[in-house]
């Protein structure tokens, strides 16, 4: 299908970027991959007048440490964040999420702050970015901030984003010694019917768990009746309370029919991958992986 | 004059199978739509014109990329490799050899997507397992073979 004419721009600084948007307005958006995008456009779902193109922009490039924090550069692939070093290092979870991301083609072109931006809800990062605390910086150009993942996307297709900002940069915090994450999802289609994210950490002698849902309901959502019944049980014990709990944390889930399945399907998936999720996480914990996001 | 209201025509420059080439597109034109009918390489398949069949894959700086999704105005200064990039003259690329010596191809429509996804996963990984191979070249759907033939050929380069 041929795209709608529209004229392209394509800076190389970020200051000329937001000159651009601030001069076009609803008329332009930005893009990096245009895995989402371009196929809305083609689609006839989306209309712009001018795409700004974000991929020339050095100061959105790179992966890198920042004290306690990796930072993710907005214009960084899933494909590219999968085969970072320092990510498959110190956030290897996080490694193997992007390296299941939809298709090889769609992991080298699309990128982790537009799928974010997009907020297309089945999709993988955000759970697992939430439990690990991960946060967006964004940017009108005179003045940043920071949000944190699980504030950022607020229902379908919709973030905290203002028109004038960029996302710039993905944080995500390394993770605590002696915690552990893991990520599992299932669907039919390339896109998750449902991704479950939980960790496991050893903190002052006790257990904590974090669980979070995401693709299944119109933003991330956080399992904590499920996260309070697993506080302090050590992993061993887990079986003793984790599947009939699991069970109805899946179910108190919002969900609706679509393509992805039933909604009562995907309340049961819930229940299920939360269960193997928790429990790989507390299994790697146990196995004295020290760093393991 | 008319032209005045359209958008941009830019000039891109790309190595397009080895060849350096610059040419003129309008800034919503889709590579595929710029390989198959500026350039006649017809060997660039559109099929599910989504990003999800693989059938229009082409190589970006050796890695695999929707041609159906992509712009052509962000090849620019990149290279492209398209299924006619890979023989040399007569002789054919060893991937595409072992598809031959392997039969893993039947009406052949996926094949160009598959041997070039198969070419960019041997260059990023010289002895990939199978479950390497299945998870590399799952984004490209066969609807002949049944996948046998595909795999046993890939599994005969490594």
């Amino acid at each position: 299908m041929l795209l709608p004419p529209f004229t392209h721009h394509r800076p190389t600084e970020l200051a000329e970027a937001h000159d651009l948007i601030a001069h076009f307005g609803d008329e332009a958006s930005v893009y990096a991959g245009g895995t989402e995008l371009l196929l809305a456009m083609k689609a006839r779902v989306l209309r712009y007048a001018h795409l700004i193109d974000l991929k020339r922009i050095a100061a959105l490039d790179g992966i890198r440490r920042d004290g306690d924090e990796i930072v993710i550069g907005a214009r960084m692939s899933h494909h590219r964040i999968a085969t970072d070093p320092l990510v498959q290092k110190l956030l290897p979870t996080y490694a193997a999420l992007s390296n299941n991301v939809a298709n090889i083609r769609v992991r080298v072109a699309g990128t982790l702050a537009g799928n974010l931006c997009f907020a297309e809800p089945h999709a993988d990062p955000p759970a697992l970015l939430a439990v690990l605390g991960a946060s967006v910086e964004l940017s009108n150009g005179e003045t940043a901030r920071r949000v944190p993942i699980a504030d950022f996307i607020e229902a379908e297709f919709t973030t905290v984003r203002e028109p004038d900002e960029l996302l710039v940069a993905v944080r995500i915090p390394l993770p605590l010694p002696r915690s552990a994450y893991s990520y599992q999802s299932f669907g039919h289609l390339e896109r998750p019917a449902v991704g479950i994210a939980a960790g496991c950490a050893r903190q002052d002698g006790g257990w904590r768990y974090r669980v979070w849902a995401g693709a299944i309901s119109d933003r991330p959502t956080c399992l904590d009746d499920l996260e309070a019944v697993l506080a302090g049980v050590p992993p061993h014990d887990l079986m003793d309370v984790l599947p009939a709990a699991a069970i109805t944390a899946g179910a108190s889930l919002a969900a609706h029919d679509d393509i992805h399945g039933s909604a009562d399907y995907k309340q049961h998936l819930a229940g299920v991958l939360a269960q193997r999720a928790v429990r790989t996480a507390a299994d790697t914990c146990l196995a004295g992986e020290t760093v393991h996001g | 004059m008319a032209e005045a209201n359209l958008p941009e025509t830019a000039r891109i420059t790309i190595s397009l199978n080895g060849i350096e080439i610059t040419l003129s597109v309008q800034s919503f034109d889709l590579l595929i739509d710029v390989l198959r009918n500026a350039l006649s390489l017809k060997g660039t398949k559109r099929s599910c014109d989504v990003e999800v069949c693989g059938a229009c894959t082409v190589l970006v700086d050796g890695l695999p990329v929707s041609s159906c999704t992509t712009l052509a105005v962000d090849v620019d200064g990149r290279s492209v490799t398209t299924i006619e990039g890979l023989a040399a003259g007569d002789q054919l690329s060893r991937v595409q050899q072992a598809f031959v010596d392997h039969a893993a191809l039947q009406c052949g429509f996926c094949t160009p997507g598959m041997v070039l996804a198969t070419t960019a996963l041997l260059a990023t990984n010289a002895a990939p397992s199978e479950a390497e191979i299945r998870h590399f070249l799952s984004g490209n759907i066969c609807r002949c073979t049944g996948y046998v033939k595909i795999l046993e050929a890939v599994k005969s380069l490594v």
